[in-house]
């Protein structure tokens, strides 16, 4: 069930009604019920993956908090007598314990992110490398595996961290890894912000509900009018790179931008705005990401609770690893402190980029893009101290033209990184990357020749108008809320937007028969 | 609470009624070019809807019979049905609702469509049932209609069909925005211009030449309703030369016929008592008849219609007379004006 289709839209009106009048008492059953009538439809046994994921992370944490608890029993009953190398031992052997629990538990959820996802990809490099001829074995990607296996196993880390206390309701917890506006593309959530407001009871608000609807008309605008127009010219100029070089790929490299950024933020705000039209607080995954002014900067702003997730589950994990730390011990003593500290970070950080990379895709393109990142943020890092001395000298970062400056150097960046994105090999990738430069033929951008490539001259113009709108509303973001500074205006005039928005949506929007309407991007990833 | 309650009703019906405006421009208007999807929507113009003879069917009907000269040569008041590619069970439903106006003596049905036993193309689905008012029939024409890419509710709200028109409306849609046109002649496409028909394909072996389920069990209910009303149901199979009309098709048809005893004329049989010349009578090489060919064809159906199922002459109710006196009269200035439009001298 497409978030655009009007299933879901039917879907939707009849949850909220459930919600707020018959099963007001039993509000997180019926979204429980609901997220898993949302998978099913999509094919009922992918039901199976997520139930399997559901119960073994239900069961280590239990096992795990029963562990915790007993330890912490133990040694408040004999805190008077325990030697502290003993309290240190036994917590050790505890977290040993507790350990094997979770290992196992990440090796049957990794276990089946890796079979269903990468099987294929790792038989096509062992044919490639060995000419094994070995098959391809057929098996479904079930819908949201990548982001449901982050969330679930983020739970049983932060049970195994006691940073949260393991949930014994089995129902619950089937709902917070199944809550199916987030299920298909994010954002990822931690149990200990999710559940805060996800199991409680929740009066319907008038304020919340409607500026939850709001939230997904604006996501409709941004997925229907913008995303799903563009895909149309992004798709005949990457489906055939070949005959598409050069112009078009520096048209594409927009393009495709355009898209990812109104499909993925238009899909985040319809999760967002159905959550909060349930009362239910999800959290931000993006932060207007293309005023970024370095690329680190950016990775704090785009898809953030993906970011956190690699951050916490991944980068800290391996930066305080044993391993790394003798590591640390060796560089310091062979390169100096200076060096020797920051080799083993750039090193984690090269494991967290390498994990994100191949999180995003089954293919080396998305390797590339992920070693690629991390490559850019390393030289930002070495030259953070030279351009900091530069900007001071000069007093640059008071100037609004560096700032520009700045943003747009960014924002080039990261365009150009998407390009891994978009085909199918790093070769291929990379060609019509350098086809910018030696085809010649920029003039296909402005002498017509993109009008053949499935946009019209309307849709160029609907594109322009949309690009102008995202712009303007994201510089009224900076000052806070769009929602709240329309909330303040006349009620004639607030009618009039919000009627203006669902009339543009449905003439404008590019949905039905006509349209092959894309699915969201990052569903498929 | 009702100064809370309006507030919230009026922006909705604001917005209902911009949508319903927005709507009205961007569905096709069918004015000029493609007009058969007008056809269907013409005939609830109609003030006296009491009509002896009304026919259902595809371009098969609506080009090949003229109800003027029907109405000119025998007095007989008729009205097509037609629209393009009009698929069996739509042919039913439109039966089915006509009864909601009038009971006509005579339903004749070209059964050409019996070949189709699913729907064949969504604009052709559009071209027919976007022209019915809302009705049981419709809603059951609709579902019977509908193929797998087609949703229910686009036909509720044809703007989730048509809005991306907006990018291609030209001065037709804003002028017939809020107007209504007539294109047909009590349902009849005209065509003054001619063009002879030359080497046809050679029809194509098909594999089975049965017909399918869902259309016999279409023409079945057909057939019961038309007994049940008191209606003579008369099969015809228009003299159009292609598609090809096969003659295994054709055995069905005259056995169905027989075992129900019911009138079928293939006038591709008939075509030379007729007096069809296939250089003169045909616009567009023997698919579909210009107007000379529709009136030979009228003329001849309706002594079948007089004598065999005494449909009667209706030239002398007033009211009647008064109402075809305009439709004769438009009639033949359009065959005027199309002569001019396509350079013909007399």
């Amino acid at each position: 069930m497409l978030f655009t289709s009007y299933e879901f839209i039917g879907f939707l009106a009849i949850l909220f009604l459930l919600y707020y009048t018959v099963c007001r008492k039993m509000q997180w059953g019926l979204l429980l019920v609901a997220s898993y009538i949302f998978y099913a439809v999509a094919n009922p046994l992918y039901l199976v993956y997520i139930c399997l994921t559901t119960l073994t992370i239900y069961g280590c944490g239990i096992v795990m908090q029963g562990i915790t608890n007993s330890s912490k029993a133990y040694l408040a009953s004999v805190k008077d007598t325990i030697e502290k190398s003993e309290k240190k031992q036994y917590k050790a052997m505890t977290k040993k314990r507790k350990r094997r629990y979770l290992v196992l538990c990440l090796v049957i959820n990794f276990g089946i992110l890796l079979g269903v996802k990468y099987t294929n990809f790792f038989i096509a490099n062992i044919n490639n490398l060995s000419g094994a001829g070995l098959t391809f074995v057929n098996i479904a990607l079930p819908l949201g595996i990548s982001f449901y296996t982050l969330q679930a196993v983020s739970y049983v880390v932060d049970v195994y961290r006691e940073a949260t206390v393991a949930e014994n309701n089995l129902g619950k917890l089937a709902l917070f890894v199944s809550f199916f506006p987030q299920l298909i593309q994010g954002p990822i959530s931690r149990f200990g912000d999710l559940s805060k407001t996800l199991y409680i009871h929740h009066d319907f608000d008038s304020k919340t509900f409607f500026f939850g609807l709001q939230r997904i008309l604006w996501g409709f605008f941004k997925k229907l009018v913008i995303a799903d127009r563009v895909s149309a010219g992004v798709l005949t100029i990457i489906g055939d790179s070949n005959r598409y070089q050069g112009g078009y790929v520096l048209a594409v490299l927009f393009m495709y931008t355009l898209q990812l950024y109104a499909d993925f933020t238009g899909g985040i705000d319809i999760t967002i705005g159905i959550a909060q039209a349930l009362g239910i607080e999800v959290k931000e995954n993006f932060n207007r990401p293309y005023f970024s002014k370095t690329l680190k900067e950016y990775w704090r702003r785009w898809h953030i609770t993906m970011c956190e997730w690699f951050r916490n589950y991944v980068f800290y994990p391996v930066s305080t690893s044993k391993g790394l730390q003798n590591f640390t011990k060796f560089t310091r003593k062979t390169f100096g402190d200076k060096v020797g500290r920051r080799i083993p970070v750039y090193l984690a950080s090269l494991v967290t980029w390498f994990a994100t990379g191949i999180w995003h895709g089954a293919s080396w393109n998305f390797i590339v893009w992920g070693l690629a990142n991390w490559l850019l943020l390393m030289i930002g890092e070495e030259m953070e101290g030279w351009s900091d001395g530069l900007n001071e000298k000069y007093n640059l970062r008071t100037k609004t033209g560096f700032k520009v400056f700045r943003v747009l150097r960014t924002f080039l960046l990261v365009t150009a990184l998407n390009l891994f994105d978009c085909y199918q090999t790093v070769g291929e990738t990379i060609g019509s990357f350098f086809s910018i430069f030696t085809a010649g033929n920029l003039s296909v951008l402005t002498d017509g020749s993109l009008l053949e490539v499935g946009l019209s001259a309307a849709d160029f113009g609907m594109l322009i108008v949309g690009v102008i709108v995202l712009l303007t509303v994201s510089l009224i973001q900076r000052k806070g809320s769009v929602r709240e500074l329309i909330a303040t205006k006349p009620y004639a005039a607030r009618a009039a937007i919000w009627g203006i928005l669902i009339v543009v949506i449905l003439i404008f929007g590019t949905y039905g028969i006509g349209y092959d309407s894309a699915q969201f991007i990052y569903n498929r990833f | 609470m009702k100064k809370k309650i309006l507030k919230i009703i009026i922006p909705i019906i604001i917005v209902i009624l911009v949508l319903d405006s927005a709507t009205r421009l961007l569905m096709p208007k069918y004015a000029t070019d493609i007009v058969e999807g007008n056809l269907i929507k013409e005939y609830y113009q109609e003030s006296n809807k009491d009509f002896d003879v009304v026919f259902f069917g595809d371009c098969e009907v609506y080009e090949n019979f003229s109800p003027v000269t029907l109405w000119e040569e025998y007095g007989i008041n008729s009205y097509i049905r037609g629209s393009a590619e009009q698929y069996i069970w739509q042919s039913y439903y439109l039966l089915e609702e006509t009864l909601a106006y009038h009971k006509p003596k005579v339903a004749v049905f070209n059964i050409q469509s019996l070949q189709f036993n699913e729907s064949q193309s969504e604009p052709y689905n559009r071209m027919t049932l976007d022209g019915m008012k809302w009705s049981p029939s419709k809603v059951n024409s609709i579902l019977a209609s509908m193929k797998d890419n087609e949703k229910f509710i686009d036909y509720v709200f044809p703007l989730l069909r048509f809005h991306s028109r907006w990018s291609e409306l030209t001065t037709e849609d804003f002028e017939y925005w809020y107007k209504a046109h007539t294109v047909s002649h009590n349902g009849y496409y005209m065509r003054v211009d001619a063009k002879p028909a030359g080497n046809l394909p050679s029809p194509k072996k098909l594999g089975d030449y049965s017909f399918g389920d869902k259309a016999w069990s279409y023409l079945e209910k057909m057939r019961e309703l038309c007994e049940k009303e008191g209606i003579k149901l008369v099969l015809i199979k228009a003299p159009s030369l292609w598609p090809y009309w096969y003659e295994e098709w054709d055995t069905q048809v005259k056995d169905y016929a027989i075992k129900h005893k019911l009138t079928y004329i293939n006038f591709l049989e008939v075509k030379d008592k007729v007096g069809l010349d296939y250089d003169k009578d045909t616009y567009d090489a023997g698919l579909h008849l210009n107007v000379w060919g529709a009136e030979k064809m009228s003329l001849y159906f309706g002594r079948i219609l007089r004598d065999k199922f005494a449909c009667p002459d209706r030239r002398l109710d007033k009211d009647l007379r008064e109402i075809w006196s305009k439709k004769v009269e438009a009639y033949y200035e359009e065959i005027e004006e199309q002569k001019i439009k396509y350079g013909i001298k007399d």
